[in-house]
């Protein structure tokens, strides 16, 4: 074997550079704060010890390739999570982790921070294992495996999905200090799959007659919606992929129902069974919950639609600015009837408003970023952004759902969010009358 | 299932098999589901009660099996509001009359399962296909009939002798509280379908000057822990410091902050998380535990002892779990407490 020195060639060592600095920087610390502090203050006046003193990663030699199998986000960036909304809820199995959208960027959520919503907690099904049945009005019931469903016809789109209940606790008055609460059950992925339209194709549906299609999953709560044949001929989609990979056990693999621009419980995870009927099912998620409470005491039923609404993510609640100066400002916008026309922002709590740039893609019931820029001046401003959709639907203030729903009906509210910026630079969330 | 509808499904599923060979536009993909793989999976109950299977469950054979099985999580009653919303409570004779739930008119008051459900089936199906929540799908068709005779009974809905069939079900439909309680009327079923609310965009000098009618509360501050750690740590801007709190100024000046050890052995083993340094968070502040024992000598034996050994109800019901820390660690994270807050 050839060698330099010690090292056997073909197998490259890093450097003990790191143990040198180490021992160099505990000698400087044990040598007395005065020194540290004299050279620190000679440092600064020559420029950004950043700059002037070279790092670690400049002269060493890095890891190596697959030191990481399947990668992860920097070390740097685990601020960045699913968390839970402390006190919502007091069984992890039934509840909710909200998306860290404070943090991302572009129009789709990475898969480890799509948010979660399970009504009995979730599993990691062996794919080899799980059958899709198509049965109920239809010429002949048939059974699908995973091998089966991934030969059929695929699509690829991209599509948010939003809870109905998300900002469901600021009906009343603000109650969650950042958007990671106020908006986080919202996600935005490719998702890939077969269109349901040739699944009922494939088993000989009865669309005439068969008005309904029940959507089953697999884990214990068994969860059930009822889908509208129209819909479920249009662009609803049997998903096994999201992101380019199999789809994440929280959300659902192996198989989910995909509803573009319906609320989230509609995409039935680990999809089981779909039923063709010829009326509503009346389940448990579409009679007691996800109903929505009216002020004479009456529910809503089947709200299914998460009609046009926007939110500016940067900046946003629990967040403080550096300083006065520029400012991106940035936010979603999505619609669950069309694509994005149009969004405005004020800087002035709804007194002028000017039009902000929307980045492509700008795709049908998916989120569509926005920007605008800003010059903070110092002094305090309330920031909101009001989406457009292609139906021309306008995306309300809270006091305009208030007058027709009531404070009381915790789904589907799609209200203009404000955030106060005070003159310290903190952002909060406001509402304003 | 008798011997001769067996034998005709099966004859039928060859039937199809061949039809769809035949007829599939994907040819070799999926197959025909048999009878019984379709009997097991078809669990659901409409409306209608299609779907129901025959079967009854009497009041007090209802009430052993809650007991044996529902209490844990939903109390003796169906009232308990500790780890679900409850079952039952809120619904009045006039109710059962009306077919309208008063009190969901009221604002400020909790909703139970009973005040809300309209559809008995609903309740049916519910119990049968996810219940008891650790074993969903272990309950017999008589318990399931036997547990919604005992919540109906719980409800006033029926009286505590009724045994529940798929005969009489029908008839205790229509004594719901709530079965005319619900609206298909609104526009956010199809795609289509016509708003309720409708905005206008106006664009400049728009109605009247903004006035801010709701803001979190000081004390509110922490309820969701600390928001730098919720934040980038570089970018435009950082998450709001609950601890060190919340100026422009702290955060522009990046210069590294003088570490305390004790504080980072409190932060390192959670304590943090519960506390903040002038803010209750779940438990009190630490500023508030300082002064409550500033004038007691034996105070650091006796707060070692206790985040050692875990505790409740000095401060609140929240429990605090007991601490992992070695005893001089301990020390160092108390003295630390009680001196510099």
């Amino acid at each position: 074997m050839t060698r330099i020195g010690n090292i056997p060639m073909g197998r490259v060592v890093p450097a003990v550079e790191n143990r040198r600095g180490f021992l160099r920087k505990s000698i400087s610390l044990a040598g007395g704060a005065a020194m540290a502090l004299g050279g620190a203050t000679a440092a600064r006046a020559q420029g950004d010890p950043a700059i002037l003193e070279l790092p670690a990663h400049s002269k060493g030699l890095g890891k190596g390739v697959a030191t990481s199998a399947y990668g992860l986000p920097s070390e740097h960036e685990k601020n960045l999570q699913r968390r839970e909304s402390p006190g919502l809820t007091r069984v992890p199995q039934s509840s909710v982790a909200f998306t860290p959208l404070q943090g991302l960027f572009g129009i789709i959520t990475p898969s480890g921070v799509h948010f979660e919503r399970h009504h009995q907690g979730w599993w990691d099904i062996d794919p080899r294992q799980h059958r899709l049945m198509m049965m109920g009005m239809v010429r002949e019931p048939r059974v699908y495996t995973m091998d089966d469903l991934m030969r059929l016809p695929a699509v690829s789109r991209i599509h948010f999905i939003e809870c109905g209940a998300n900002t469901g606790m600021e009906w009343g008055n603000v109650a969650v200090p950042t958007v990671q609460y106020t908006h986080g059950m919202l996600s935005c992925c490719e998702f890939t799959g077969v269109p349901l339209s040739k699944l009922l194709e494939d088993c000989g549906a009865d669309v005439k007659k068969g008005r309904y299609v029940l959507a089953e999953g697999a884990d214990g709560s068994g969860l059930t919606r009822t889908i509208g044949m129209e819909r479920a001929l249009d662009d609803v989609m049997v998903a096994w992929a999201m992101n380019g990979e199999m789809l994440r056990p929280e959300n659902g693999y192996p198989l989910r129902l995909v509803v573009p621009g319906v609320q989230g419980v509609s995409w039935v995870k680990w999809l089981r069974r779909l039923e063709v009927g010829d009326q509503p099912w009346n389940t448990r998620e579409e009679t007691l919950h996800y109903i929505d409470l009216l002020p004479d005491g009456r529910h809503r039923q089947y709200t299914s639609v998460q009609e046009c609404k926007s939110v500016i993510t940067t900046p946003s609640g629990g967040q403080v600015l550096l300083n006065k100066g520029y400012y991106n400002v940035t936010g979603l916008a999505w619609s669950g009837r069309d694509r994005i026309r149009r969004v405005d922002v004020s800087f002035d709590g709804g007194r002028n408003w000017s039009q902000a740039r929307l980045e492509n893609p700008v795709l049908p019931k998916a989120l569509t970023r926005f920007n605008i820029d800003w010059v903070w001046d110092g002094r305090p401003a309330i920031l909101q952004s009001r989406a457009v959709d292609a139906t021309g639907y306008v995306q309300p203030k809270i006091g305009q759902l208030r007058a027709v729903r009531g404070t009381r009906s915790i789904y589907h509210n799609n209200a203009i969010q404000s955030w106060l910026v005070a003159a310290n630079g903190e952002v909060s969330n406001v509402q304003v009358g | 299932m008798s011997r001769w509808v067996k034998w005709m499904s099966v004859a039928a599923a060859m039937l199809f098999c061949t039809q769809a060979v035949a007829q599939s536009r994907y040819p070799g993909v999926g197959r025909t589901a048999t009878a019984a793989e379709i009997t097991a999976w078809d669990i659901d109950v409409r409306a209608d009660f299609k779907g129901l299977p025959p079967g009854s469950g009497s009041v007090s054979r209802g009430e052993a099996v809650w007991e044996a099985k529902c209490t844990s999580c939903h109390g003796s009653f169906g009232e308990s509001n500790a780890f679900f919303p409850p079952i039952i409570g809120g619904t009045r004779a006039e109710d059962i009359v009306r077919g309208r739930v008063e009190a969901l008119a009221r604002p400020g008051e909790q909703r139970s399962t009973m005040m809300k459900l309209s559809q008995i089936s609903t309740l049916w199906d519910y119990i049968n296909r996810a219940m008891p929540f650790n074993a969903p799908k272990t309950l017999t068709t008589d318990e399931v009939y036997a547990l919604t005779a005992y919540i109906l009974n719980q409800g006033d809905v029926v009286p505590a002798n009724f045994v529940l069939t798929e005969r009489n079900i029908a008839e205790v439909q229509k004594r719901l509280p709530n079965r005319n309680g619900l609206s298909r009327d609104h526009g956010l079923w199809e795609t289509r379908g016509r708003p309720d609310v409708q905005a206008f965009a106006c664009m400049a000098n728009c109605g009247p000057e903004p006035r801010i009618v709701s803001q979190l509360p000081d004390h509110a501050r922490g309820s969701h822990g600390d928001l730098a750690a919720q934040n980038r740590l570089i970018g435009p801007v950082r998450g709001v410091s609950l601890t060190q709190g919340a100026t422009a100024a702290a955060v522009v000046a990046a210069a590294p902050v003088a570490r305390d050890p004790a504080r980072d052995l409190a932060e390192k083993s959670g304590c943090l998380a519960c506390h903040g340094a002038k803010q209750r968070v779940v438990g009190p502040s630490l500023a508030e535990i300082a002064a409550k024992y500033k004038a007691d000598g034996g105070a650091e034996a006796k707060l070692v002892a206790k985040v050692k050994s875990g505790g409740q109800g000095v401060w609140g019901n929240v429990p605090m779990p007991p601490s992992s820390l070695q005893e001089q660690d301990l020390r160092t994270v108390v003295r630390w407490i009680l001196n510099t807050h």
